[in-house]
């Protein structure tokens, strides 16, 4: 309701604490970030040392999904564990993506066309 | 502001006005459900003139391709046009109530999606006095509908465009308001059946209408700038339209029904008098019937080839799904069982539904067989089947629902006795309309054919079939002159309108104020209302707010003038491959009307306004006489 708003300022210990929690999600940011960077080194060195194609296309297609996840989980917030309603979102996007999952399942392997 | 002058008579074009403009959930379902029931009379009207061209063998009451184009508009208007806006009309109405919200949680965007509906389906309906509708069916497979002369497939794929992304914004908001602006204690294992249905089924639009729009957007593509995705001669594939089609189609046709069961959910514990039976049970049979909705589109394509194991796959993914409907039809008939049963018209109607649901639900599962689906595919079988499941289960539901809140729409009631022969004319008229066809089928009859030849034993059934089809007619028009003689009838200004109603949009009384609950209530288990009635309170609902200023959305016409610069972008669209000259200039001004709308929705703030404490207290006395709502 809007016409029961509080408004608070923040105390010294509240904002002591918030600093500190900041360092430590930027520090896991970064860290996430390294990792991707080097997820992709690994993708474009496997094609440039010329490994069979057979090699290639899983890796690439599983390192590709993990980057998908650590992009949702770190930059996307979904790691977030008091963030309103992060279970709801959480279960829409795995549902979401176990129902694509079994698409692109099923035309590569039980479906001729 | 303008609460004051909300019960005041106005003017006619006032009334229009507010209409046109309005965010309030209750006018828009208002809107949904008289422009769903004017697609749904069409629709209907174009059903019956096909069984009339079928009454009699080798009949010439309209040509074949008039006949194409009539079942093809009846399938799409049914479903997309007709079905859906109708259950969303009951899930706008009776959504927020049950969960005690003042409106949905994005009322701009409610009203966009109405509207977009609305224009999308007058485009497509255009298509008949514009050169022709069109003729593919209403699953327009690729391989016939790329050829199809003329431009009613072009009606059909911006039509839809447009509609799907109205039905695709009032999903997610039905989404968003159910998970968000549930008031206090109404957690998700209170919520009544209804409302998980509509949050289930607005998921399914949610995941499903994607791939319908790509596909529509690549046979757009294909039609007028000359693209083969669908073209095997220049290396396209037109299987391609069929699986994006039914990925979207066969989780529709659960969009649909999952409503349905929700509103019986509803009906059936009221009039047995008893709390439903098996609630999570039927929550956790809701949610698997919408995962594996999701898991057995190519069940619609055994016959296309996709091979021994694809089809072993889907027959059983198929078949699986009987048993969480099969644990909702025992959890409703245990509902009833040993309850105070009291018949009325919305009962009947449920009672009605069972057997008849049942009854599609099994010859589903005979097609779920592959093999046998070979000699059924394609016959009246099929058109038996799906109109046992539709009729059976979705329309009897709209209709049972027409009279269960007739009372919270229009704060009128409909007639009782008009109800049960509009019941028994509608009823027998649709078992005698598609028993017989389950037959017609097996003696080999090919739906969509417009006509065959005497002899082949086919006379006699198709007969029945067509007198059926007259009396669902009746039954049609006698539902309609129900709801307009409703209008001469006295105003029922009363709360709980059946007398055992149990969940909170009965706590209400009737005529629902456009902020609904001037306190938000508090939900202390589960059939709220129920509890309240149990513990004597006369206000039917304990408040978990004191009385204060309310948030409310101002109107707006912004959503009505972003769906016109659509509809007129669309005009451009079509006739852009006839070369004619006006076709990108009306694109420019439709899609420039479009965006500069939204770029005023954008920079303008709308905030809304406060409703003052002292006028809600105004409001109610006008309402309700002295002492408000009490």
């Amino acid at each position: 309701m809007s016409h029961d708003t509080e408004i608070q300022g923040r105390s010294q210990s509240q904002y002591e604490f918030d600093r500190r929690k900041s360092a430590v999600q930027m520090r896991k940011q970064v860290i996430n970030f390294a990792i991707m960077i080097f997820l992709t080194f690994v993708a474009f060195a496997t094609v440039v040392a010329d490994f069979a194609p057979t090699f290639i296309k899983p890796v690439i297609l599983l390192l590709a999904g993990i980057q998908v996840v650590l992009q949702l989980y770190s930059f996307m917030h979904m790691d977030d564990k008091h963030a309103p309603f992060i279970g709801v979102i959480s279960t829409f996007v795995w549902v979401g993506a176990v129902i694509a999952f079994t698409f692109f399942l099923a035309f590569n392997t039980i479906i001729w066309w | 502001m303008s609460s004051v002058a909300v019960t005041k008579k106005k003017g006619v074009g006032a009334v229009i006005w507010d209409y046109l403009t309005t965010v309030d959930h209750k006018k828009l379902a208002v809107l949904y459900l008289f422009s769903g029931l004017l697609f749904f009379a069409i629709a209907g009207f174009e059903a019956l003139l096909m069984r009339i061209q079928l009454m009699f063998p080798n009949s010439d009451f309209i040509s074949a391709g008039t006949f194409n184009e009539l079942l093809t508009m009846h399938g799409t208007t049914m479903l997309f046009l007709a079905a859906t806006p109708l259950l969303f009309g009951f899930m706008n109405m009776v959504v927020p109530l049950q969960i005690g919200a003042r409106d949905v949680a994005f009322p701009f965007l409610n009203s966009l999606g109405f509207w977009l509906f609305f224009l999308g389906a007058t485009f497509l309906h255009l298509s008949f006095f514009m050169g022709g509708a069109p003729d593919a069916g209403w699953t327009s497979y690729a391989s016939l509908s790329l050829y199809s002369p003329g431009h009613g497939i072009d009606f059909y794929v911006l039509g839809l465009q447009i509609s799907g992304a109205g039905t695709l914004i009032s999903g997610i908001n039905f989404i968003v308001t159910i998970i968000t602006m549930r008031a206090p204690g109404m957690t998700f294992m209170r919520m009544p059946l209804f409302t998980w249905t509509s949050l289930i089924s607005s998921t399914l639009i949610l995941f499903a209408f994607p791939p319908l729009t790509v596909g529509l957007f690549l046979m757009l593509v294909d039609r007028m700038f000359d693209a083969n995705f669908f073209d095997h001669t220049m290396g396209g594939n037109t299987i391609i339209w069929e699986h994006l089609f039914w990925i979207f189609g066969h989780p529709e046709v659960y969009i649909l029904v999952l409503p349905a069961f929700g509103l019986f959910s509803e009906i059936i514990p009221v009039f047995a008098r008893k709390r439903l039976f098996g609630y999570s049970s039927m929550v956790f049979a809701t949610i698997l019937i919408g995962f594996l909705g999701f898991m057995v589109w190519a069940h619609h394509m055994f016959t296309t080839g996709l091979g021994a194991t694809a089809n072993a796959i889907f027959a059983v993914a198929t078949m699986a799904i009987a048993v969480p409907t099969g644990m909702k039809v025992f959890n409703w008939i245990l509902t009833i069982w040993g309850g105070s049963i009291k018949v009325t018209v919305p009962m009947i109607y449920a009672l009605g539904f069972i057997p008849s649901f049942v009854a599609g639900g099994v010859t589903g599962v005979m097609q779920a067989t592959a093999p046998l689906d070979y000699q059924l595919h394609d016959s009246y079988f099929i058109v038996a089947h799906f109109h046992y499941v539709i009729v059976g289960g979705i329309v009897t539901a709209i209709f049972a629902s027409f009279h269960f809140y007739w009372p919270l729409f229009f704060n009128r009631a409909m007639s009782e006795k008009l109800g049960y022969w509009t019941f028994w004319i509608f009823f027998i008229g649709f078992h005698l309309t598609f028993f017989v066809q389950h037959f017609l089928g097996l003696m080999g009859m090919p739906r969509r054919v417009f006509t065959y030849m005497e002899g082949q034993g086919w006379d006699l059934f198709n007969f029945i079939s067509s007198i059926g089809a007259i009396m669902m007619a009746i039954g049609v028009v006698l539902m309609v002159l129900n709801m307009l003689l409703s209008i001469k009838s006295e105003p029922l200004n009363c709360r709980d309108y059946w007398g055992d109603g149990r969940s909170l949009e009965w706590a209400l009384k009737t005529p629902i104020p456009f902020y609904n609950f001037k306190q938000t209530p508090l939900v202390r288990g589960f059939d709220p209302y129920w509890i309240e009635k149990q513990e004597g309170n006369p206000e039917g609902m304990t408040y978990a707010e004191p009385l204060g200023d309310v948030h409310m959305p101002n109107n707006s016409i912004l959503p009505l003038i972003m769906s016109i610069g659509l509809f007129v972008a669309a005009f451009g669209a079509l006739y852009h491959p006839d070369g004619e000259s006006w076709s990108v200039p009306v694109m420019v001004i439709g899609l420039g009307i479009t965006v500069l709308a939204m770029i005023v929705r954008s920079v303008k703030d709308d905030l809304g306004y406060h409703l003052h404490a002292e006028e809600i207290i105004e409001i109610e006395n006008e309402l309700y006489g002295k002492g408000g709502n009490k």
